[in-house]
């Protein structure tokens, strides 16, 4: 009896003891993520830096791993043992389905002081919004459909910087002529599909890239269209060398730097390799987005922060939940963060005149995307609404690109896989 | 209790053990200790192996997604799974990849065994050279092959560099024969530790009987062949029990060496239940890979235990 009951009184002290930080530290969060390198450690200190001046508890829980595979796994197994982190980074499609299994946490108050709806682009809500309530606050965001060109190479070949597809095909065979590799490109599967992807936007069009890959509309993943995005795709495989074969990304842009190569199509987070040894972006390196026989177009990922609660169906936020949410829009933050990452702020209408040119050039076209509705979310980056979206695209492109398939297959190959994946 | 139902039984066997188990409190009083001996990790592996296969095989039947849903399907998963071009490459470059590497890596292991027991000088040097690779890590070999089968930096380039213009030896980047890039690597890999095991077999078989054989006129193929080889089975045995786990188990050398491409070309099973459980969040699906890996594993191994247990009946 006497031992019992001293051991209940150990429980309760230790109870107390656990209890005790937790309500004194009302403005912690512990943020889970895997933005460790170079870049991406500095802008997170950013945003670090505003949170704690503004009286935040910054605790932070980095999981290395550059693709997010094992923050996902760290994130799925805390959450489902009630133990969520404050915050974390999943994609947009992850955040949905965390958002209906009820982890994520209500931050409207937060949103309509601050006018969320005004400040963010309004192709951005769809991803961002569930139900008509944020799960996910965009702090950076990347374009995947960039083109980056050696500008040497484009010279003394009297190149321009191609804007159709048809002037990329004439200046890629003029460089094949040359014998200079047009494509640089690293026949990763992910990478080929950035490709794709590229392609799609850019033979299609923003609208048809959105019935396609976002409404996954069976007339427009079997039409005319997509049978020219396969053949133009098909075109690029005899612009790349030999030995593309899994070559990783940034070996595919030292081969532009190194002048091996005169164009590589690939998201603007190329440019850290570009200024690292040490050229000059706009004069020694040119960059737009992939060459386009539509107007407009622009594939997005947002790279957004998710509120998670410890208990399902509990939406309450906390104040360090909400003053994090309101530090991550703040013009101050998204400029110096997202300087630091190498991609352009999600808040409208700032000042960019500290970024680079290339940078410049990409927020400017996000802004007129935007405002002409040309705005599309990358299957690559997750951002469209369905997960098993990204794999059946992937395993297309990568099936296709990577084999002598004719694009009639390649269209019934992804209308049937994409179907397929809704169910 | 009668100590002579105690005295009749048969002399403690250790295949025999468990089959004594629940008949008499005295068989479980005598190997009360035994039991208490083993029974923390039986006890573990009656969880976390069995325990975990069943719910495996649970959730590969349910609807779950990104998180465990409970809610049952049927075998809409596996259907799933079989209609996917992804899922049949993996499990077809499963079964030439098993086949190959251990017939492969048995007949190099036996034949640097064979070469390292001809009484050879410095054979202790030559001994730790061939195991070695077996101490690499699958993470390093896989890149070291990647950079040394790429046509561009390593046997193709160096032999053309040397004035070969046509040599050829692109296996790792064309889709129909990137799995015996890999089959190379693993050889590369488990031969050495293989011929090890052979080499301590061959140094176990009796001279009287090779020397009987070379008196009856053997030449020394035939003796290997006839005599040696079939003295040293069990050592077979062992060895290529030792190679199927590892096939079934290989992931880390497809991901070093060529991330499961050209495309999906030289995707496992193993790389494709990775890939559904962490990368699409199908962990359906994943489950139902995780569980074709299991038959695929007790087809191969199921003809070795039968055997086994009528060996131990027999005795």
């Amino acid at each position: 009896m006497d031992r019992s009951k001293s051991g209940l009184m150990a429980a309760t002290a230790l109870s107390a003891l656990i209890a005790l930080p937790v309500s004194a530290q009302d403005n912690s969060v512990s943020f889970l993520h895997y933005w460790t390198s170079g870049g991406e450690a500095a802008a997170v200190a950013e945003v670090r830096k505003a949170f704690e001046a503004q009286g935040g508890v910054w605790i932070d829980q980095a999981v290395a791993g550059g693709g997010g595979d094992a923050h996902d796994q760290v994130l799925r197994s805390r959450t489902l043992a009630g133990d969520a982190p404050g915050a974390a980074i999943p994609k947009a499609s992850d955040a949905i389905e965390w958002a209906r299994a009820g982890y994520i946490v209500d931050l409207e108050a937060v949103a309509a002081e601050n006018k969320w709806d005004e400040i963010l682009p309004a192709a951005f809500l769809p991803t961002i919004k569930l139900d008509g309530r944020y799960i996910a606050v965009p702090l950076f965001v990347h374009r995947f459909d960039s083109m980056w060109a050696n500008a040497k190479l484009l010279a003394d070949n009297g190149l321009e910087m191609p804007e159709t597809w048809a002037e990329f095909n004439a200046a890629a065979d003029a460089l094949l002529a040359a014998g200079i590799t047009p494509l640089a490109h690293g026949g990763q599967s992910w990478q080929d599909e950035i490709l794709f992807e590229a392609v799609a936007i850019g033979v299609g069009g923003a609208e048809f890239f959105r019935k396609a890959f976002v409404e996954l509309d069976q007339d427009t993943l079997r039409s005319d269209t997509m049978l020219a995005v396969f053949d133009q795709f098909r075109k690029l495989r005899g612009y790349v060398d030999a030995n593309f074969s899994g070559r990783d990304w940034n070996l595919a842009s030292a081969m532009v730097a190194n002048g091996e190569a005169a164009f590589q199509i690939m998201g603007d987070w190329a440019k850290g390799e570009f200024s690292a040894a040490g050229l000059a972006l706009g004069q020694d390196i040119l960059c737009s987005g992939a060459p386009r026989d539509q107007p407009g177009g622009y594939a997005y990922v947002v790279n957004s922060l998710s509120f998670f609660s410890k208990q399902q169906n509990n939406p309450a936020a906390s104040p360090g939940q909400e003053l994090l949410a309101k530090v991550l829009l703040e013009p101050e933050v998204q400029l110096a963060a997202n300087l630091a990452k190498g991609s352009v702020p999600a808040v409208k209408g700032l000042d960019l005149s500290s970024y680079d040119a290339c940078a410049i050039k990409a927020a400017e076209y996000l802004a007129a995307a935007d405002a002409d509705g040309t705005l599309v979310p990358s299957v690559q980056g997750g951002t469209v609404n369905i997960a098993s979206v990204r794999g059946a695209v992937i395993d297309t492109a990568t099936a296709f690109f990577n084999s002598d398939m004719s694009s009639a297959e390649g269209v019934e190959t992804l209308a049937d896989a994409l179907r397929d994946a809704t169910e | 209790m009668s100590q002579s139902s105690l005295r009749v039984e048969p002399a403690p066997h250790p295949r025999g053990g468990a089959g004594r188990f629940g008949r008499g409190r005295s068989g479980l009083g005598r190997h009360a200790p035994a039991w208490l001996a083993i029974s923390p990790s039986l006890l573990a592996i009656l969880i976390f192996v069995y325990g975990f296969a069943l719910w495996t095989a649970y959730v590969s039947l349910s609807a779950s997604r990104m998180v465990p849903d409970f809610a049952l399907v049927g075998l809409r998963n596996y259907e799933r799974m079989w209609g996917q071009d992804r899922w049949l490459v993996a499990a077809g470059n499963l079964v030439t990849f098993t086949a190959l590497y251990v017939v492969v890596t048995l007949a190099v292991g036996l034949l640097i065994a064979i070469l390292l027991d001809q009484k050879v000088r410095g054979e202790t040097p030559l001994r730790t050279i061939f195991l070695y690779p077996a101490a690499v890590s699958l993470i390093v070999t896989g890149i070291a092959w990647k950079w040394l089968l790429n046509p561009g930096t390593g046997v193709e380039a160096f032999m053309r560099s040397a004035g070969w213009e046509g040599f050829a030896f692109d296996w790792i980047i064309r889709s129909e024969t990137v799995i015996y890039a890999i089959v190379v690597a693993a050889v590369w890999q488990q031969a050495g530790f293989v011929s090890v095991l052979f080499l301590a077999a061959l140094r176990g078989v009796d001279g009287e009987m090779v020397k009987a054989a070379r008196l009856d006129g053997a030449g020394p193929i035939r003796t290997y062949w006839s005599v040696i080889i079939p003295a040293i089975r069990p050592a077979f045995i062992s060895a290529g029990v030792l190679l199927v786990a590892f096939a079934l188990k290989t992931f880390d050398l497809v991901v070093a060496m060529t991330a499961q491409g050209p495309g999906y070309a030289s995707a496992l099973p193993s790389t494709f239940v990775y890939d559904m459980a962490f990368q699409r969040n199908q962990l359906g699906m994943a489950a139902a890979g995780a569980i074709s890996i299991l038959v695929f594993a007790a087809i191969i191994v199921l003809p070795y235990v039968v055997w086994e247990f009528r060996k131990s009946d027999a005795r």
